[in-house]
C-alpha cells in the first residue's frame, strides 16, 4: 500500500495543478475562487460569516464554476476581512456580509469590480490586484508561499502545491547526512531570535549518541504583537508537519513534538486536522512511504507562560513540569527532551526547510545578506499605515518595510522608533531607519532579529513608558528560578517606574545602567539575558527623555500620568455637559453652564473629553 | 583526563568534573548558595558564576563540566561585581532581621554578606512577605527569610520523594510552598525535618520546646528527667567547634546536670527495651505466620509516611513505640515505682535528633493510665543553645555519667542512631533466642554502610532470614511498593526517615553546603556509634541487666500483657491532605 | 449541588480526560488545560485526583498551575473582559482601555466582581494586531477600542443581563 503512495501523491498533484496554478498565477479556465482570509486577524473581524454569505449565494444563483475558499492569512490583517478573487486577482477588504451580494451580483457575475471595496494604495490610487499593491511589491514569499493560496484544511491541495514532495526526495534520493548538508550549505539560521545556523543544530543532533531522540516545533509563539507562526499554522501546517519528519529522518528520531499555546485556538484545530489527514494518507506513522523510516508527531498545549518559548523552559512544560529553563550546556542537542537529544526549531524555521530541499540550497543561499540568508517574516504593527504579516529578503532596510510596505505613518506624524525582538530587542531610533535587516547589523545597535515582531512607533510615544512596559512583560512573565531576572527585572522595572512617576534620582540611571548589565550577563536563560535590552537600548538612543523625566519631571509626550494632568480652563469652559456626557469613567464635575473640571484622581487621561469639548477648553 | 586553566593555574582532573569540584581541587574557591552536592545541583541563585574564555554570558561553575583548554578566570572584577550584585539583589528581598534569627552566626547568607563587605543594600525595593507557618508540632517555615535556592525542595522531593513543598507562583512572587498555602500539618509533610538541615538561611526552622523546658526546670515541683538520644552524644561537640563525628557523651551529661535537670538517663536503655519486645513480636510473627516482612517502627516521620501513604500496609508494622516512648512509659510506671515518686510530678524531657519526635509524643496514643510518655522533646540544637544560654563553657566541662539506677545501656541500643544499627541489634537478639544459645556473632556487616537500602540474609538454625535497611523515605517507599506488588520477600526491614540514620536528622547540627560536599558527615557520626558499640562490654540488648530487671520486676516476659499496654501502640490511616472546606 | 454530587461529576469529567491520555505525569499540563476549559477553573478536588492519577505531589500539582496563567483557581465571571497587552495593542493605547476597565467594574486585572458578572484579564496579543487596540469579551473581538467603547460595551451587557433576571 505505501508503495502506491507515490503514485497516489503523483494523481493527486496532476489532478490539483489547475488549481494551484489558478491561485498562483491566474487560471485560463472560467473557474473562479472567492478566498476567504480565515487567520486570526479576519476571523476575529468576522470572516467565517462571509463563507457561509459566499456559499449560500453561489447556491442561490446556481453559480458552479464558483468556489469559496478558506484560506490563511494574506497578510495585509488591518484591511481585514480580505476576500480575493481569483484568478483576476481582486483584493477586497473591509468585507461585511452585506457586501457579499454586491461581490456576487457585480463582480462574479457581472464582471464588474465593487471599487469601494477595493484599497486605497500610499499613491493614493485604488488599486485593484493583490500584485500591485506596494504592500506586497517589496515581499518574497518563501515560509509563507502556501498562505493564502490553499486551503489549510485540505491535504490534496497542500499536495497539489508541491507538499510532501521533499520529504519523498529525502527518502528516496538523499541520505540524513547529505539532507544535513543542504540545510547547512543553505545558510539557514534559527527563525525564532537568536539565529543559530540551522544545519549546525541538526548535525549537533545527528551526531548526538542515543537511541532515542526527538524533533520538537517551538510554536509557543510568545512575543507580545507577533503572530507569524501561528499564521504559518493556520495557513499552511502541512509544511511544518513534513519538514519536521524530514529533521526526524535527518537526524534519527521516530517522534515530534509540536509545542503551542493553547491560546491559538484555531492554529490548534488546523493542525490537528492536518496530523489526521497526514496520518490517513501514511505521511505520517508506520514505514512511511514504505520505507522502513517511521515517524509521528503529538501536539502539546502550552498554558500562557511567555518564557515557555525558550527552549529548554520549553522542554521542562512538555515534561509536564513549571516552565522553569535549565542551564546550558548541556544543550537540547545533547540532553533534551525526557534527557534524550533533541532538536528544536521554531515554526518559521520549519517552513524554509521543504523549499531548501525541493528549489536547492544554492537558491536559497543567493537570497538575503552575508551572514543572513532566505527571508524573514515579520508581525509589523503599531503606528503604521499597513498592519500585518510581511515577509521580506534579508537586508531590506526598515525604511523599506516601514515605508514601502507598511505605507508610512497615519495621521501626520513622524516616524520614532521601531522596535524588533520583542521584549527581547530594542528599539531602533530614526537614525538606524536604512539598517539593513539581518541578524548581525541588528545585534550591532542593540536590537534583536527576535522572532519577528516589529513595532513602529511615532512621534508621541514616550520611550521611558515602552521601556517600562517591556520591562514590566518581563518582570510578569520572569520565571523565577534565577536571581538576577527574578529580583533583577524587579528592581529594574521599579526604577523605571519611579522615573516614569518623577519621583528618581540621577543615580537611579546610573543604578539602572549597572544593573542591566548584570542581568543580561548573570540571568540562567534567554528571558532574563535580553530583558535589559529594551531598557539599555532607550537608555543608549533616547537618553535626554529618561534626563528628561528625572531632571525636569517632564514627559514630553504627555503618556507618563503622573507627570501629565488633563485640565479644563474654567475662562473657556461654557458648561455644555458634552465632556461629562463622554467621559467613560465619569470623572467630570460640573454644573450646567458652568466651568467643568476633572476629578484626576479618577481621570484616565484617554482624551475622551478632549476630543468632545466643542469650545477647546480641555488640554494636557 | 581533562586539562584547562583556572585563574591561570593549570589544573588536571577527571571528564565530568564541573568547574566549581575542579577549582576546588586546587584550592580555589567560588562562592555558592543554591548549590548542595548530590541534592540540588541547579545554578539557580547564579553565586557561582565564572567567566570562561570564549563562551557567551557567565559560566555556572557547579554545573557546567570542565572541558579540555578551558580557560577560567573564577575572580575577575566583571565575575566579583556580578556576585555582589546579585548578593544584593538577594539581600534585598531578604527579612533581615539577623540578630533575632534563629540562625545568627551560622547563616550561609549572612556569610557571604560578610565576606562581600556589604554595608548597605544597593537595590531596595518590595519585598515579598508571607505568613509565618508554626502550626505543625515539629516545624515552622518562615519563607520571609527564603531566598529561594530550593535545596529543601529538591530535599524533599529527590531524596525524600514526598514533595510536601514546591515552588509555587512564578517570577518575583515565587515561593517555596505547600499546595493551597496549607500548613505542614495539613499536608503530606511526615515532619523529618531534612528541609531544615538543607535551608541556608533560617526560613526553615524546629518549633522551640526549650521555653516549656525552662519553665519546668524552674519549677521546685517538678522532676525533670531527661533523656538522650544516641545520635545526640555524637553530634553535639559540633555545636561547640568539636571535630565531626566526636563522641561527647560524658560532657553531655555533664551540660545537662548543670541545666538543673534531676536525672540524666540513656535513650539507648530505651533501645534495649524495644529490642526485646521488637524481637520477640518478630519471632511470634516468624513462627506464627505472622504480617511479613515486619517494620520496625522507631522512626516518627517513617510512621506518618506509612499512615499517609500505605494505610493497607500498616498492620507490616511493628506495635512496638519507639525506643523515647517506651523509656518515658517505663520511667513513669516502673522508675517512679521504684523510686516512690509521684509520677504526676515527672517531666519527661528527650533530647532527640529529630524534630518528627515533637509529633511523636503529642500522638493520643503515646499515654499510659493518664500519663503522657514524654512531655518534651529538644533537638540536639536546642540543647545547644541552652546550654549557651546557660553560659557553660562546653569544652571545659568534665565527664559526667548517666544516673543510677538506670546507667546501663548495650552497645545494641547505641547503634539504634545509624541505619542498619537497629536491624544489627534486632539481630543479636533473635539469634540468640532462635537457637537458643548464646552466639558469638555479633557484627553484621552487611546491614552497615550509608547505602540507602542494604540487604542480607541470616541463617539462624538452618532458618534463613531475609533482612533489608532502607534509609530515607524514598527508599522506604522502594520497599512499600514491593511489598504491594507482592515482590517482597524479606521478613524483616528497618526503616529510618533520615538518609544515613539519626545521626543525620533533621534536629543535628546544620553544616553548611561546603561541609556537606566535603565530608561524609553520616559515616563519621557513624562510626563514632560504632566505636561505642565496639567498646561496650554489653552488646546485646537481652544481656543488659538493667533491662532484665525491668522485665523481672515490672514487665514480665517480653510480649506480656503488662509489656503491651505500655510498651506497644496501634496505627491508624491519615489523611494525606487535608484542605479544609472552603477552599473546595 | 450538595458535596457529593459535585465531587461525583469532578470524578466523571476527570476520568473521561484521563482515558484521552496515558498516565504519566508528562500529560499534567495536557491534563490541566482540558480541566481550566471544561470548569472554568480547577477545582481543588480535581487536582487531588489529578495527584493521585499521575503520582505525583500535590504541592507539584498546584506549582504547576500558579506558574502558567491560562490556570485559575477560582472560577471566574460569565462575562471575561480581556484587554490585549500585546505591543502592538499597547502602543495604541490597551493601558488607557485597561485603565478605563478597572475603573469601571472597580476591580483589578485577574478579579472577578462581587455580582460575578465580570472577569478582567489581561492577555498578550490576541493575533488581531490590525485592529489594535483590541478588547474581548468571552471570545467575542472588539476592534479599534476606546474607553468609551469599553464603557458602553459594559453597560449594554448589564442592560442585557437586567433584562433576562427581570423576563425570570
Amino acid at each position: 500500500m505505501p508503495n502506491n503512495l507515490r503514485s497516489k501523491l503523483a494523481d493527486i498533484r496532476a489532478k490539483m495543478a489547475p488549481v494551484i496554478n489558478l491561485r498562483n498565477k491566474g487560471g485560463t479556465g472560467n473557474e473562479i475562487h472567492i478566498l476567504v482570509c480565515h487567520g486570526t486577524g479576519c476571523t476575529s473581524s468576522k470572516s467565517p460569516a462571509l463563507i457561509t454569505k459566499f456559499r449560500e449565494l453561489v447556491e442561490e444563483y446556481h453559480l458552479e464554476n464558483v468556489r469559496v475558499i478558506q484560506t490563511g492569512c494574506f497578510g495585509l490583517c488591518s484591511k481585514g476581512p480580505v476576500v480575493i478573487i481569483r484568478p483576476d486577482d481582486t483584493f477586497y477588504s473591509h468585507v461585511s456580509v452585506d457586501d457579499c451580494r454586491e461581490i456576487i451580483e457585480n463582480h462574479i457575475i457581472g464582471k464588474q469590480p465593487v471599487s469601494r471595496l477595493l484599497v486605497k494604495d500610499v499613491t493614493g490610487l485604488m488599486v485593484r490586484r493583490l500584485n500591485d499593491l506596494s504592500f506586497y511589491k517589496k515581499q518574497l514569499r518563501i515560509a509563507l508561499k502556501n498562505c493564502g493560496v490553499i486551503d489549510p484544511e485540505n491535504i490534496d491541495e497542500y499536495i497539489g502545491a508541491d507538499g510532501y514532495k521533499a520529504l519523498e526526495k529525502c527518502l528516496f534520493e538523499l541520505t540524513p547526512t547529505q539532507i544535513i548538508d543542504q540545510i547547512r550549505a543553505s545558510g539557514l539560521r534559527g527563525r525564532g531570535g537568536a539565529g543559530f545556523p540551522t544545519g549546525r543544530k541538526w548535525a549537533f543532533t545527528a551526531a548526538a549518541k542515543g537511541d532515542i531522540k526527538y524533533v520538537v516545533c517551538n510554536a509557543d509563539e510568545g512575543d507580545p504583537g507577533a503572530f507569524m507562526d501561528r499564521s504559518i499554522l493556520e495557513g499552511d501546517p502541512h509544511c511544518v508537519l513534513e519538514a519536521m519528519t524530514i529533521a526526524g529522518y535527518a537526524i534519527g528520531a521516530t517522534k515530534g513534538f509540536i509545542y503551542i499555546r493553547a491560546e491559538y485556538p484555531i492554529a490548534v484545530a488546523r493542525l490537528k486536522v492536518a496530523l489526521k489527514q497526514a496520518r490517513e494518507y501514511g505521511l505520517l506513522g508506520e514505514a512511511i512511504f514504505g520505507t522502513d523510516f517511521s515517524f509521528d508527531i503529538e501536539i502539546r498545549l502550552g498554558a500562557g507562560a511567555f518564557v515557555c518559548g525558550e527552549e529548554t523552559a520549553l522542554l521542562e512544560s512538555i515534561e509536564g513540569k513549571r516552565g522553569q529553563p535549565r542551564v546550558k550546556p548541556p544543550f537540547p542537542a545533547q540532553s533534551g527532551l525526557f534527557g534524550k537529544p533533541t532538536l528544536i526549531n521554531n515554526v518559521e524555521t520549519y517552513a524554509n526547510i521543504t523549499k531548501i530541499i525541493l528549489y536547492g540550497y544554492d537558491w536559497f543561499n543567493a537570497i538575503g545578506t552575508a551572514t543572513s540568508k532566505g527571508t524573514k517574516v515579520f508581525a509589523l504593527g503599531g503606528n503604521v499605515n499597513n498592519i500585518g504579516l510581511v515577509e521580506v529578503p534579508m537586508g531590506t532596510t526598515l525604511r523599506e518595510i516601514v515605508y514601502d510596505i507598511g505605507g508610512g505613518i497615519p495621521g501626520g506624524h513622524q516616524f520614532k522608533a521601531a522596535q524588533t525582538g520583542g521584549p527581547s530587542g530594542g528599539c531602533i531610533p530614526a537614525e538606524h531607519i536604512d539598517t539593513p535587516i539581518d541578524y548581525e547589523s541588528l545585534m550591532a545597535i542593540g536590537s534583536m532579529m527576535g522572532s519577528g515582531g516589529l513595532i513602529v512607533m511615532d512621534d508621541t510615544k514616550c520611550m521611558v513608558d515602552i521601556a517600562r512596559f517591556y520591562l514590566e512583560f518581563t518582570v510578569a512573565e520572569s520565571c523565577g528560578k534565577c536571581t538576577p531576572c527574578r529580583i533583577g527585572t524587579k528592581r529594574m522595572l521599579e526604577i523605571l517606574e519611579r522615573i516614569c512617576a518623577g519621583k528618581a534620582n540621577g543615580d537611579d540611571i546610573y543604578k539602572l545602567e549597572k544593573l542591566a548589565n548584570v542581568v543580561k550577563h548573570a540571568s540562567i536563560c534567554g528571558l532574563g539575558q535580553s530583558a535589559p535590552n529594551p531598557v539599555l537600548s532607550t537608555l543608549k538612543y533616547f537618553r535626554d527623555e529618561y534626563n528628561e523625566h528625572v531632571y525636569h519631571h517632564h514627559c514630553a509626550t504627555g503618556t507618563c500620568k503622573a507627570l501629565t494632568t488633563i485640565q479644563i480652563d474654567p475662562l473657556l469652559c461654557k458648561g455644555c455637559g458634552l465632556c461629562k456626557r463622554n467621559c467613560p469613567v465619569n470623572a467630570i464635575r460640573g454644573e450646567t453652564r458652568q466651568a467643568h473640571h476633572i476629578d484626576t484622581s479618577i481621570c484616565i487621561q484617554c482624551g475622551a473629553c478632549m476630543a468632545a469639548c466643542p469650545f477647546h477648553a480641555i488640554s494636557r | 583526563m581533562v586539562h584547562l586553566t583556572i585563574d591561570h593555574k593549570p589544573v588536571e582532573v577527571p571528564e565530568g568534573t564541573t568547574i566549581l569540584a575542579a577549582a576546588k581541587s586546587i584550592g580555589i574557591d567560588i562562592p555558592t548558595l543554591c548549590f548542595l552536592k548530590d541534592i540540588n545541583e541547579a545554578g539557580d541563585c547564579r553565586m557561582c558564576l565564572v567567566e570562561v574564555k570564549g563562551q557567551r554570558g557567565f559560566a555556572t561553575s557547579c554545573i557546567q563540566k570542565v572541558e579540555e583548554g578551558m580557560d577560567v578566570l573564577t575572580n575577575s572584577i566583571d565575575v566579583i561585581e556580578a556576585r555582589r550584585t546579585i548578593l544584593d539583589l538577594i539581600l534585598s528581598n531578604h527579612h533581615r532581621d539577623c540578630l533575632t534569627c534563629v540562625r545568627n552566626g551560622h547563616c550561609e547568607l549572612s556569610d557571604l554578606a560578610r565576606k562581600f563587605n556589604v554595608q548597605h543594600i544597593e537595590y531596595e525595593g518590595e519585598m515579598t512577605t508571607h505568613t509565618v507557618d508554626d502550626h505543625s508540632p515539629s516545624l515552622i517555615r518562615d519563607f520571609n527569610k527564603c531566598i529561594l535556592c530550593r535545596r529543601c525542595v529538591s530535599t524533599c522531593n529527590r531524596i525524600q520523594g514526598i514533595g510536601a513543598i514546591d515552588c509555587i507562583n512564578r517570577g518575583f512572587h515565587s515561593t517555596i510552598s505547600t499546595t493551597y498555602d496549607l500548613s505542614l500539618n495539613d499536608v503530606n509533610c511526615t515532619f523529618c525535618g531534612q528541609c531544615i538541615t538543607a535551608c541556608p538561611t533560617g526560613a526553615l526552622r524546629e518549633k522551640e520546646s526549650i521555653k516549656d523546658v525552662w519553665a519546668a526546670l524552674n519549677d521546685p515541683d517538678t522532676i525533670c528527667i531527661a533523656q538522650t538520644a544516641p545520635a545526640v552524644r555524637v553530634a553535639l561537640g559540633e555545636l561547640f567547634g568539636q571535630k565531626i563525628g566526636t563522641n561527647v557523651t560524658g560532657q553531655m551529661v555533664s551540660a545537662i546536670k548543670h541545666l538543673g535537670f534531676d536525672y540524666v538517663f540513656d535513650t539507648n536503655t530505651g533501645a534495649d527495651m524495644t529490642i526485646m519486645e521488637e524481637a520477640h513480636e518478630f519471632i511470634e510473627r516468624l513462627n506464627n505466620h505472622g504480617v511479613l516482612p515486619m517494620m520496625t517502627s522507631c522512626s516518627p516521620a517513617w510512621i506518618r509516611y506509612a499512615e499517609k501513604n500505605y494505610p493497607e500496609l500498616l498492620d507490616h508494622l511493628s506495635s512496638c513505640k519507639s525506643p523515647q516512648m517506651m523509656f518515658g512509659a517505663m520511667i513513669k510506671s516502673y522508675f517512679a515505682q521504684t523510686k516512690g515518686i509521684d509520677p504526676e510530678k515527672i517531666k519527661v524531657v528527650s533530647i532527640m535528633p529529630c524534630v518528627a519526635k515533637k509529633a511523636e509524643i503529642l500522638r493520643p496514643e503515646m499515654e499510659v493510665n493518664g500519663l503522657r510518655d514524654v512531655d518534651f522533646v529538644l533537638t540536639t540544637r536546642e540543647l545547644g543553645r541552652m546550654i549557651d544560654y546557660a553560659n557553660i563553657d562546653f569544652n571545659e566541662l568534665p565527664d559526667a555519667d548517666f544516673d543510677d539506677p538506670l546507667p546501663l545501656a548495650s552497645g545494641a541500643g547505641a547503634i539504634f542512631g545509624t541505619s542498619g544499627g537497629v536491624m544489627e541489634a534486632a539481630l543479636r537478639t533473635a539469634a540468640d533466642w532462635i537457637s537458643g544459645e548464646t552466639l558469638q556473632k555479633l557484627d553484621y556487616s552487611a546491614v552497615r554502610g550509608m547505602e540507602k537500602i542494604k540487604e542480607a540474609s541470616v541463617t539462624i538454625n538452618g532458618q534463613t532470614i531475609k533482612v533489608a535497611v532502607a534509609s530515607s523515605l524514598k527508599s522506604a517507599a522502594t520497599i512499600m511498593d514491593s511489598i504491594k506488588n507482592g515482590a517482597c520477600e524479606y521478613h524483616f526491614v528497618e526503616i529510618m526517615s533520615c538518609p544515613g540514620g539519626c545521626i543525620m536528622g533533621g534536629g543535628q547540627p546544620i553544616k553548611n553546603s561546603k561541609t556537606q560536599s566535603s565530608i561524609d558527615i553520616a559515616k563519621r557520626r557513624s562510626a563514632a556509634l560504632y566505636d561505642i558499640d565496639q567498646a561496650s562490654t554489653i552488646r546485646k540488648s537481652h544481656e543488659n541487666p538493667v533491662v532484665k530487671a525491668m522485665y523481672e520486676n515490672f514487665f514480665g516476659q517480653p510480649g506480656s500483657e503488662v509489656a503491651h499496654h505500655y510498651l506497644h501502640t496501634h496505627y491508624h490511616m491519615h489523611p494525606k491532605y487535608n484542605i479544609p472546606e472552603d477552599t473546595q | 449541588m450538595c458535596q457529593a454530587c459535585v465531587k461525583a461529576k469532578i470524578e466523571s469529567t476527570l476520568q473521561s480526560i484521563f482515558s484521552q491520555y496515558p498516565p504519566t505525569d508528562d500529560y499534567l499540563i495536557m491534563i490541566l488545560n482540558d480541566v481550566q476549559e471544561h470548569f472554568g477553573y480547577i477545582p481543588v478536588y480535581a487536582q487531588e485526583l489529578i495527584a493521585r492519577h499521575l503520582h505525583v505531589s500535590m504541592a507539584h500539582v498546584y506549582g504547576v498551575i500558579t506558574f502558567y496563567s491560562r490556570f485559575s483557581l477560582k472560577p471566574k465571571g460569565k462575562y471575561i473582559i480581556s484587554v490585549c497587552m500585546g505591543t502592538a495593542c499597547f502602543v495604541k493605547g490597551s493601558k488607557t482601555l485597561m485603565d478605563g476597565l478597572c475603573q469601571k467594574l472597580n476591580i483589578k486585572p485577574g478579579q472577578t466582581t462581587p455580582d460575578g458578572l465580570f472577569s478582567i484579564d489581561e492577555v498578550r496579543c490576541v493575533g488581531a494586531c490590525g485592529l489594535a487596540p483590541v478588547f474581548m469579551v468571552n471570545d467575542e473581538v472588539y476592534g479599534k477600542a476606546d474607553a468609551t467603547m469599553v464603557s458602553t460595551t459594559i453597560d449594554a451587557i448589564r442592560a442585557k443581563e437586567k433584562e433576562s433576571a427581570h423576563a425570570e
